[in-house]
């Protein structure tokens, strides 16, 4: 069944002060306004926040229609989740016109969880590594070993994000920095610097999806109509390297990545070569790189030249997180898998201003990676 | 399959595991070093007051990667040297061999 995006949005995410709730409810109307319907024309919703508060609680503010609205918590994965649910409401006849919704805002600074919440004893938390940040670190440091590629190399992907990022007037990180700037701003967990990380932001995203016909920004003849091709989201295999974990198996690791981008691949029956846009998970400019090869963009190493070689800036070969990323616009965890899916529509339309890839592209791609080992792929195509 | 710590049922198959006392030996796999203070709770710093410190995974013959805290001098940290392994007081430390 041909689901398409009638309407899509996103706030401009950065320090504010603004609630979650209040970045969703911007985002939210903007979609609906983008799509041409009203809110009683919602025929079901999903959404999530991780610590932003209750999405189903947004109907206060919406408009208390009565509909279905079931709440998501999936750590990085929660938009990619509430995707495949709107999705499948839609597939399935439960509604022609449905939301998907992700919104969060987090405090300055790194997360901080405790160990008992993921099952590991508390020796963990008072040792100091109940630190994402490390996980990051230890998994480039092999991938940057085994591959051969160079810590400068990360800056050239960092140093893309903070330019996309200002040629995005809702990303948050919008001052351009040089690699040499990247790579001076002080070690965070080796070798990663402090510019080559995204932090935790506020911001919220939000897709109207209907039914071929179901709503004005769905309807035949409105320019470039986005489809949603597919939507997967998958947890982790045994063997797969994740956060905070006190052992992990030898041999070749899986990735739960490279299973969420081949199940949306196959679901939407095309392969990573025809993919002419694509927004990957860039918690770290390594995570950019790696995730590059596990959603199977490139051969593991090749990133080296590729990057090198601009294959990845808006003119190259497959401009990769045109918005910045989560580098430049921060990582609301709620959001951020719509966010992408958002630039992804832009890109498609035509509509991305400044940060337009040429075409424009007819095919998108979008990866969301999170704690404990979850990801979610989709393909857009127009 | 060899878990760290010791599980009572295999997490691919659910059978059933017994107890193994691993190696000490290893070799260091992949690290990062930490260097800011974590946050409080839960870190609670050494009395010394905090340092950066090195965490990393020591891989062990029985086919398992241990993270570990490394007591080691930060610049000679390198992929593939070899380690001593000690269970700690929950996180297993790690000196150079």
């Amino acid at each position: 069944m041909t689901v398409l995006v009638a309407g899509a949005a996103r706030t401009v995410f950065g320090r504010s002060a603004a609630s979650g709730r209040d970045h969703a409810v911007r985002a939210v109307r903007a979609a609906l306004a983008d799509a041409g319907i009203g809110w009683d024309r919602v025929g079901a919703a999903f959404g999530g926040s991780d610590s932003a508060g209750n999405a189903d609680t947004l109907v206060a503010e919406l408009g208390l229609t009565g509909l279905p609205f079931v709440n998501v918590k999936n750590g990085c994965a929660t938009g990619g989740s509430a995707l495949v649910s709107a999705v499948n409401a839609i597939g399935s006849g439960m509604a022609e016109v449905v939301l998907a919704v992700g919104f969060d805002k987090h405090p300055a600074g790194a997360f901080d969880p405790r160990p008992e919440d993921w099952g590991l004893d508390a020796a963990y938390g008072r040792d100091g590594l109940m630190v994402t940040t490390q996980f990051f670190g230890i998994k480039i440091q092999r991938y940057l070993h085994d591959h051969g590629i160079s810590a400068h190399t990360l800056a050239l992907v960092a140093e893309k994000a903070y330019r996309n990022g200002a040629l995005t007037p809702q990303a948050w990180r919008r001052t351009p920095l040089t690699a040499a700037e990247i790579l001076d701003s002080g070690l965070v967990s080796d070798p990663l610097t402090r510019f080559m990380f995204c932090s935790p932001g506020e911001g919220a995203a939000a897709l109207v999806l209907a039914a071929p016909g179901a709503a004005p920004g769905a309807a035949p003849g409105t320019g470039r109509r986005v489809r949603l091709d597919s939507v997967a989201v998958r947890s982790r295999r045994f063997g797969s390297f994740e956060v905070f974990s006190p052992w992990i198996p030898a041999g070749e690791l899986a990735s739960v990545s490279a299973d969420a981008a081949a199940a949306a691949f196959e679901a939407a029956g095309i392969g990573p070569a025809e993919v002419q846009v694509a927004q990957v998970q860039d918690t770290e400019a390594g995570a950019e790189i790696m995730h590059l090869a596990e959603c199977g963009f490139c051969d593991h190493g090749a990133q080296q030249r590729l990057v090198a070689e601009g294959a990845f800036e808006l003119g190259g070969v497959l401009p990769v997180n045109t918005d910045g990323g989560c580098i430049a616009n921060g990582e609301p965890i709620g959001a951020s898998g719509l966010r992408q899916v958002v630039e992804v529509v832009h890109q498609l339309r035509g509509t991305a201003g400044e940060r337009q890839v040429p075409g424009p592209p007819s095919v998108g791609f979008t990866h969301v990676y999170g704690a404990p080992g979850v990801s979610a792929c989709a393909v857009l195509s127009c | 399959m060899t878990t760290y710590p010791a599980a009572e049922r295999c997490p691919r198959c659910g059978a059933e595991l017994r107890e193994l006392e691993l190696s000490r030996r290893g070799l260091l796999w992949s690290w990062t070093v930490q260097r800011h203070q974590p946050k409080s709770p839960p870190y609670e710093p050494p009395a010394a007051g905090f340092a950066p410190f090195a965490v990393g995974y020591v891989e062990l013959p029985e086919g398992v990667r241990v993270a570990a805290v490394l007591d080691v001098e930060l610049p000679t940290l390198a992929i593939g040297m070899p380690l001593l392994l000690a269970a700690g007081d929950g996180v297993p430390r790690a000196v150079a061999a």
